[in-house]
């Protein structure tokens, strides 16, 4: 039995204590945005947030987040109106969309630890993020407008 | 004659035995009935749970998910595994009819309230430093805890080291019994970081080398060892973090678990910081005082390290990976760590441990590294808030090795590290069933 917190509510599973956190969020609590990419952690697919940070969900066991709180995209946001949220949508940022919930996470992750991110910045924060569709440039765009929308200065 | 000889030589063996069995005797101290609360004073009982976290008992003393105090945590030594006992004032299965005298003598001695030998994984060859006054505290807390009825797993040391009574010849060999002496060339400060790294924290339980009898190597002292298959590195100048551990350094370790300029805790080194040393009943001022005396043992102040600009060439080489050229190394890096481990700006953030500043990237050897890669650091391990998924499923040997040359290459100036695929394939062996 593992315990912790999951957007905001406490949770207990019996999964085992090695099964990855990714499943348990999909399978057994019916959070299903996030996504299954490669399951070993090099595509950033399954990122939600431990801690405030983001976490690739798949290769993370859930005995090892006991305690701990859990953030999916279905949390981020109680209105699904987070800043990254509404920049997305704006932008129109996604093509198929399956790697944007874990795109987001991550972004929301790199805009907490740099609020005014440069270009260097973004590669390197989001370089564990593949888009088969190849929407790096809005990804990047939107990450902008967020970003300086979040420190309340107008977009140029 | 040759069966008057022998008859000598096992009389001889005889007397020799039976002289050893004197010296090693020790009376039972008679039990007395659980002390009432109010025997104590209400300070001795604060004083005694401030030595209680900095002495972090429960890194012993518990086992995981179970009572304070009430043992359980299962100590490798290279005899076997040696339980932490229940230390609750529980009259049968803990220290209830222990008096001040009997719990006094194993602290400071070794030698349990019916007079049998302790075995020195629990650290009297430290705790024998402690004042009277500390001794007196700690009995204080102890005995005001509640009992827990608990017994622990018997140790698989097998014989003859399990033979209590040869603990003599060890403390003979190995233990020096003495309280702390304070250096008078040193200020009040130092002195107190001394006896609370030495006496009440015993760094060099973990820090200091051990001889083939498991003692520790006085001559060696914070020299770094091996301990549960990570480094615990040295603590003297021989440290090879790139920026050594000043005493602010030491501080916010200590404190927070993590230090931007060197890094967060893990394993071993976990329990001596979470739910101990950050405590809110420990006082900064003691937290500073190790942290003084630490890096006065690290030599921080001799070694003048250009900390800004190690710090700039570190920030500078640590989009390394993110860039558009091809070299399959950085590529694996940029996809498996770069998100969490990259650092912009001019200093870097404690959430984003900077590999080019961590010991884990600059000891001798890639132990530290590997173990991190390989098991990750949970909820409950490493600073509170960092969590690093296991690897061990995700990368091969080859690509772990891979990694590892590739980071020692361009975060350090360092020399390779040898026969990397081998000693990650050893240390993937070790690891528990589940990962």
């Amino acid at each position: 039995m593992t315990t912790f917190s999951l957007n905001g509510r406490t949770v207990s599973v019996d999964s085992p204590s090695d099964a990855p956190l990714l499943w348990v969020i999909r399978d057994e609590l019916g959070f299903t945005g996030t996504k299954f990419g490669c399951g070993i952690g090099m595509c950033g697919a399954c990122t939600v947030h431990v801690e405030g940070r983001a976490t690739r969900s798949c290769i993370t066991e859930v005995g090892e987040i006991a305690g701990a709180k859990v953030t999916t995209i279905e949390g981020l946001d109680p209105e699904g109106r987070h800043p990254l949220q509404t920049a997305w949508l704006e932008l129109q940022v996604p093509q198929c969309g399956y790697c944007q919930s874990g795109q987001i996470m991550q972004a929301a992750t790199l805009l907490k630890d740099y609020p005014d991110p440069s270009d260097q910045d973004i590669n390197a924060v989001m370089a564990g993020n593949v888009c088969r569709c190849m929407t790096y440039i809005r990804i990047r765009k939107a990450i902008k407008l967020a970003a300086s929308r979040m420190r309340g200065v107008t977009h140029d | 004659m040759i069966r008057r000889i022998a008859i000598a030589v096992v009389a001889l063996a005889f007397l020799g035995l039976l002289g050893f069995s004197l010296l090693s005797w020790r009376a039972a101290t008679a039990p007395i009935e659980r002390p009432n609360a109010s025997s104590f004073t209400a300070e001795s009982i604060a004083k005694g749970e401030v030595l209680a976290a900095e002495g972090h008992c429960l890194s012993c003393h518990i086992r995981p998910g179970g009572q304070p105090f009430a043992g359980g945590y299962g100590v490798n030594t290279p005899f076997g595994i040696i339980y932490g006992s229940n230390i609750t004032p529980d009259p049968k299965t803990g220290i209830g009819a222990w008096s001040l005298e009997a719990f006094t003598r194993a602290i400071r001695e070794g030698v349990s309230r019916d007079g049998s030998h302790l075995f020195a994984a629990f650290p009297f060859n430290a705790y024998t430093e402690l004042q009277d006054d500390d001794v007196k505290a700690l009995y204080a807390y102890l005995m005001t805890r509640p009992a827990v009825s608990a017994t622990v797993p018997p140790m698989t040391v097998p014989f003859p080291f399990n033979v209590r009574f040869l603990q003599e010849g060890w403390k003979i060999l190995c233990f020096r019994s003495g309280r702390y002496r304070p250096d008078p060339a040193k200020d009040a400060q130092w002195n107190r970081g001394a006896y609370l790294a030495e006496a009440v924290s015993d760094c060099g339980g973990c820090h200091t080398p051990r001889n083939v009898l498991g003692g520790e190597k006085l001559r060696d002292a914070f020299a770094g060892t091996v301990v549960d298959n990570w480094i615990a590195p040295p603590l003297t100048e021989a440290n090879p973090s790139p920026i050594p551990w000043t005493q602010e350094g030491l501080f916010s370790y200590l404190r927070t678990g993590v230090d931007p300029l060197h890094g967060a805790v893990a394993a071993t080194m976990t329990p001596t910081v979470r739910d101990a040393l950050d405590l809110p009943v420990v006082p900064d001022s003691d937290v500073r005082a190790i942290a003084l005396y630490g890096s006065d043992v690290d030599r921080a102040g001799a070694r003048k390290s250009d900390v800004e600009a190690v710090t700039k060439e570190a920030l500078q080489n640590s989009s390394l990976g993110a860039g558009q050229d091809y070299d399959p190394d950085a590529d694996l890096y940029a996809s498996a760590c770069l998100s969490c481990h990259y650092n912009s700006g001019t200093v870097p953030l404690a959430a984003r441990p900077e590999l080019a500043l961590n010991s884990a990237l600059s000891l001798p050897e890639p132990t530290n590294f590997i173990q991190a890669v390989l098991r990750g650091i949970g909820s409950t391990d490493g600073a509170p808030g960092l969590v690093m998924p296991a690897y061990a499923s995700s990368l091969s040997d080859a690509d772990l090795a891979r990694l590892a040359a590739y980071l020692r290459r361009t975060r350090t100036t360092r020399p390779p590290w040898t026969d990397l695929e081998h000693k990650v394939s050893a240390a993937r062996r070790e690891l528990p069933e589940s990962h």
